[in-house]
């Protein structure tokens, strides 16, 4: 086996072993399904036609915002990252395979929601497979790509969970994972843009689920696709070692550049 | 013969307008074991941490087997072996995944061998974080050494741990020796430094205050020796005692100690008095001043021994 095989074979495992990661990446998106599943299914009978693209994005956000930041920060402020590079691992693969680990973590429990959601909830599956998966890897590449810079930039445990909320919290509310884009007001369908989740919804409705796209959905994964390619670009030239995140090419700040693809897709799109 | 594997000529570190080592130089051979010592601050990690790669020096130059730290990394990382003081390990992971990993990334089959050595044979499925401190610490090691470097570099290796476990790294460290590694030991535990050492520098303020080897440090302190002696009869109670190069004297239980500047005539004065007295010796017992003494006295003063 490469290296790279056993780094991504152990990376994988930590992920079910940990705790904290089997809980943010398996539980928290789990229960929360069954809970929308539930609740939606009494108040809103049309939540079962965004039921799996829904609960599938919150998967991703789950694991790759509030699970994945916070284990690269940890690992960096343990001095696993010092041991790494004195050992000769490349900061490619230290970054490159939490984030593939954690995309397959969110495909499993994706699958768990896809197979059980028709039978529960009788919930809508997609109509277009191919796209529903091209859809998957490409909100989690970017989603992921966010994760990865978060953790990379943050200077502690506690600015991760405020970093990652920045994200997670707007997405719940602004995405269209619970309301859709059509109900909300004008001034926040911009701002919903800058988010990867709703070009993700927006993406799974209009070309994987077979219904109305809020705009032209091919667009979206462009712009995920782009935003992802900026995310891991920055992730890895402002990545440090260094336990105290002291040594890094450019100021952190520079990470504000991973939303100019989704700035882009507001005047564009 | 002697060949250099370390080689460091002027080093300097700077952090900003800080100077954390101010151009130093030293050599260690192959198959020396080479103590670092120092009080915190002193530039022990920024030089520990030069000689691994993972900082770049602001001056000087550093080789180890002939390798430059900085511009050569993928060379340098298969010719050390670094035992951190801190884990470096994710704290899930197994022995064995660990072995199977750092292995791997050296491109050299994984050493399950080693680990049976260092005592780790039934802990080959345990993660990392269920491990006692002294089997986190061999694993540290058993990780350092698997792909047999020329230069193994130890922080504190024996920092917390207990005694039995402190012989046993001890003598696996005497046993890569014997293989013809060179060692690089920073430690704060003196004794340690002064039984494996063959040679100790000691760094204050990024400088490095005294060199050599342990008996050539500790000989050219100010420090007194300690004579302690017992006689059947106590005479070397009585009032008016003195000997040469005697500069204080105190007691204890049955024993006499006089602190001297020069061993060999108070020792024999001792002996004559005891004899002309009719009072034989029981027992006595020379103490040279140990590292740790010469430690404190040089870095205690700011290096002006």
């Amino acid at each position: 086996m490469t290296a790279f095989a056993h780094h991504f074979s152990f990376e994988f495992r930590i992920g079910i072993r940990n705790r904290q990661l089997l809980f943010l990446m398996y539980m928290f998106p789990l229960v929360f399904y069954l809970f929308m599943g539930i609740l939606f299914a009494e108040i809103d009978p049309l939540f079962g036609e965004r039921l799996v693209p829904a609960m599938v994005v919150f998967t991703i956000l789950a694991a790759t915002l509030l699970g994945m930041p916070d284990s690269l920060v940890k690992a960096r402020e343990d001095g696993i990252y010092r041991s790494y590079k004195i050992n000769g691992v490349p900061s490619t693969s230290i970054l490159a395979i939490p984030a593939l680990t954690t995309m397959l973590h969110t495909a499993i429990v994706s699958l768990i929601i896809i197979v059980t959601a028709p039978l529960l909830f009788d919930a809508h599956l997609p109509t277009d497979w191919v796209s529903f998966a091209a859809v998957f890897v490409a909100v989690a590449f970017a989603s992921a790509g966010l994760g990865l810079l978060i953790g990379v930039v943050a200077p502690n445990s506690r600015s991760t969970v405020l970093l990652s909320q920045l994200v997670f919290l707007p997405s719940m509310l602004l995405a269209g994972l619970t309301i859709p884009l059509s109900q909300l007001p004008e001034a926040f369908l911009s701002i919903s843009r800058l988010l990867p989740a709703t070009h993700g919804m927006n993406a799974f409705n209009g070309l994987a689920m077979g219904l109305a796209a809020d705009f032209e959905p091919w667009a979206s994964v462009v712009v995920l696709l782009i935003g992802g390619l900026f995310s891991f670009a920055l992730a890895s030239y402002l990545f440090s070692w260094d336990s105290q995140n002291s040594t890094r090419r450019g100021h952190p700040l520079l990470a504000i550049l991973a939303l100019v693809p989704y700035f882009v897709g507001i005047l564009l799109i | 013969m002697t060949e250099p594997m370390i080689e460091v000529r002027d080093f300097r570190k700077t952090y900003g307008d800080f100077t954390a080592v101010d151009g130093i130089s030293f050599a260690v051979n192959r198959g020396e074991i080479f103590g670092l010592l120092g009080p915190n601050g002193a530039g022990k990690t920024s030089t520990l941490e030069s000689l691994e790669g993972l900082r770049e020096p602001n001056g000087g130059e550093l080789r180890i087997s002939e390798v430059d730290p900085t511009r050569e990394p993928r060379k340098l990382r298969n010719v050390i072996g670094v035992q951190l003081q801190t884990s470096g390990l994710p704290e899930s992971i197994t022995v064995n995944e660990a072995m199977e990993f750092f292995c791997a990334y050296h491109g050299v089959p994984a050493n399950y061998e080693l680990l049976d050595r260092l005592g780790l044979s039934e802990k080959r499925k345990t993660q990392y974080h269920q491990l006692s401190t002294g089997q986190q610490r061999r694993l540290s090691l058993a990780l350092a050494i698997a792909h047999e470097p020329a230069v193994l570099i130890m922080d504190e290796p024996t920092a917390g741990l207990d005694v039995a476990t402190r012989v046993e790294l001890h003598k696996i460290m005497r046993e890569q020796q014997a293989k013809g590694t060179t060692i690089v030991l920073a430690t704060h535990d003196m004794a340690e430094a002064e039984e494996m050492a063959d040679q100790i520098a000691i760094l204050l303020k990024g400088k490095i205050v005294a060199r050599g080897t342990p008996m050539e440090i500790t000989a050219t302190g100010a420090g007194m020796t300690k004579v302690s002696v017992r006689t059947q009869e106590s005479s070397l109670f009585d009032d008016g005692v003195e000997f040469p190069a005697v500069t204080s004297s105190s007691s204890k239980e049955a024993y006499r100690i006089f602190f001297t500047t020069d061993i060999g005539p108070t020792v024999a004065g001792i002996i004559e008095y005891a004899e002309s007295h009719n009072d034989p010796l029981i027992d006595l017992r020379v103490e040279r001043p140990s590292l740790e003494d010469r430690f404190l006295e040089i870095t205690t003063d700011g290096g002006a021994a």
